[in-house]
């Protein structure tokens, strides 16, 4: 070990990922791994129920969540440290179908000749909180809220529509990136507030070198092209 | 009684309405599968026996997979629902029984059969020699003997039901009214920090959970002192 300088003072770091984050965080964490030697340990949940796993003590250094709130509220009640917080993505939302020929765009939603339309739980995923502004934007919230269907996180609701249980549904742009399949309408971005997504470290990670080492990391060109890779803009304030 | 928002409620009787269904079925279902295990002298019935037994030992993630693709479009639930016109079965309250009724299975055959197991031959063969036609010897001698398995059968299969989570989770779409059951309520609540509400529902299921497993045991204690 001691030959390798780079990896001589590797450690490892556990990072809590929202759902929607989860191909382009496995892709910067291999590519971490390779640029620092430190492991990137990752899972993933929905914000809310990571959210509440740190409250209780969870063994988590990082939190990369699917909004803004949950990192300030992390460091409002003593979990995260202070000054830490940064906007390492910014989501892009996405009308999806499993079937070729049904998305088209925001007529489809006002036609509504479908079953079900699944979404994440606006209660809890941002991504959920967004599907429902931009149905109620188009005015079309109320027509189609009987047949609204919630996935427990955005990961949920993507394999509702992969499954053909919900003809279309509001999914995070980064989980139909990398195939072609069915139809799509991106919904533009002014349709709903940005969903800013914010990471933190955490009380648990403040003297962790391979925490911060991530968190840097993060706002890499290398990490950068990774998270443009999946259609999430960036800030790039820090 | 603290005021308790309606969604309480609606998850409360939901769950209730969900789990009196299931066992219903359940007891209609498993009773002649019960009979048939303690009374086949069938060579491979143990194997069926294991295809009844097997909710007991795989994770709800295996049920809640391959029923979410059964109940779906390409499978058959997609087809019984194509019957009146929908696309899947999953999302919909008739899914959940589905999935409940395959969940609860073996708590409910199990107990069943075992207590057909310990009425024996004996009773059969003397109802026989009284000339009762094996329908009525079921009706009137076995099942009346096997009543402590029958009862320890409804009160596991709708306990069982009651707590069922991971299967909800992955084929309910959380449709309050219609899908978002009790335990899922109590993971909403705790994700979005509603811990007042989680606690009430929670506390509610230990006691519950308590109050079913006390009855079992007393149940159980008068089945053995029947048996002596």
């Amino acid at each position: 070990m001691a030959l390798l300088p780079a990896v001589a003072n590797a450690g490892s770091t556990h990072v809590a990922v929202a759902a929607n984050f989860t191909h382009a965080a496995i892709e910067i964490a291999g590519r971490f791994e390779e640029k620092t030697g430190h492991v990137a340990v990752l899972s993933f949940g929905s914000t809310g129920q990571l959210f509440a796993q740190v409250s209780q003590g969870a063994p988590f250094e990082v939190f990369l969540a699917a909004d803004a709130e949950r990192p300030a509220l992390a460091i409002n009640e003593g979990y995260g440290v202070e000054g830490t917080t940064f906007t390492y993505a910014v989501g892009r939302l996405a009308l999806w179908s499993a079937d070729a020929g049904l998305v088209i765009g925001p007529e489809t939603l006002l036609v509504g000749e479908f079953d079900k339309i699944a979404i994440a739980n606006p209660d809890t995923a941002p991504y959920g909180t967004a599907a429902v502004e931009v149905m109620r934007g188009l005015g079309a919230y109320e027509a189609l809220s009987a047949k609204i269907v919630r996935g427990n996180n955005i990961a949920q609701t993507y394999q509702f529509v992969e499954t053909g249980n919900a003809e279309i549904g509001f999914v995070s742009l980064s989980q139909i990136v990398g195939h072609a399949a069915g139809s799509r309408w991106v919904v533009p971005a002014e349709l709903h507030a940005p969903i800013r997504q914010d990471a933190v470290l955490l009380k648990v990670g403040e003297n962790s070198a391979a925490a911060r080492a991530f968190l840097e990391f993060l706002t890499s060109p290398d990490a950068v092209a990774v998270i443009q890779h999946y259609g999430y803009g960036v800030e790039g304030d820090r | 009684m603290p005021n308790l928002s309606p969604e309480i409620w609606t998850a409360v009787s939901l769950t209730v309405q969900l789990a009196a269904l299931t066992t219903a079925i359940l007891l209609v279902v498993g009773t002649p599968v019960a009979w048939w295990l303690a009374r086949s002298q069938a060579r491979w019935k143990e194997a069926v026996a294991a295809v009844v037994a097997l909710p007991l030992v795989l994770p709800p993630t295996v049920l809640g997979f391959y029923l979410l693709v059964a109940l779906g479009p390409d499978g058959p639930g997609g087809a019984l629902a194509g019957l009146w016109g929908a696309r899947t079965l999953a999302f919909t309250f008739e899914g959940l029984v589905i999935g409940s009724v395959i969940y609860s299975l073996p708590f409910v055959v199990q107990p069943i059969r075992n207590a057909f197991d310990a009425v024996g031959e004996r009773p059969l063969e003397v109802a026989a020699t009284l000339r009762a036609s094996p329908m009525r010897a079921f009706w009137t001698v076995a099942v009346p003997l096997a009543r402590p398995g029958f009862l320890t059968g409804a009160v596991l299969g709708f306990a069982h039901t009651m707590g069922e989570f991971g299967v909800v989770l992955m084929i309910g779409g959380n449709i309050p009214g219609e899908t978002k059951v009790l335990s899922v309520a109590i993971y909403d609540f705790v994700e979005t920090l509603r811990w007042r509400e989680a606690n009430l529902l929670a506390g509610g299921m230990v006691v519950f959970a308590f109050v079913v497993i006390l009855a079992m045991m007393l149940i159980e204690k008068r089945m053995r002192r029947a048996g002596e």
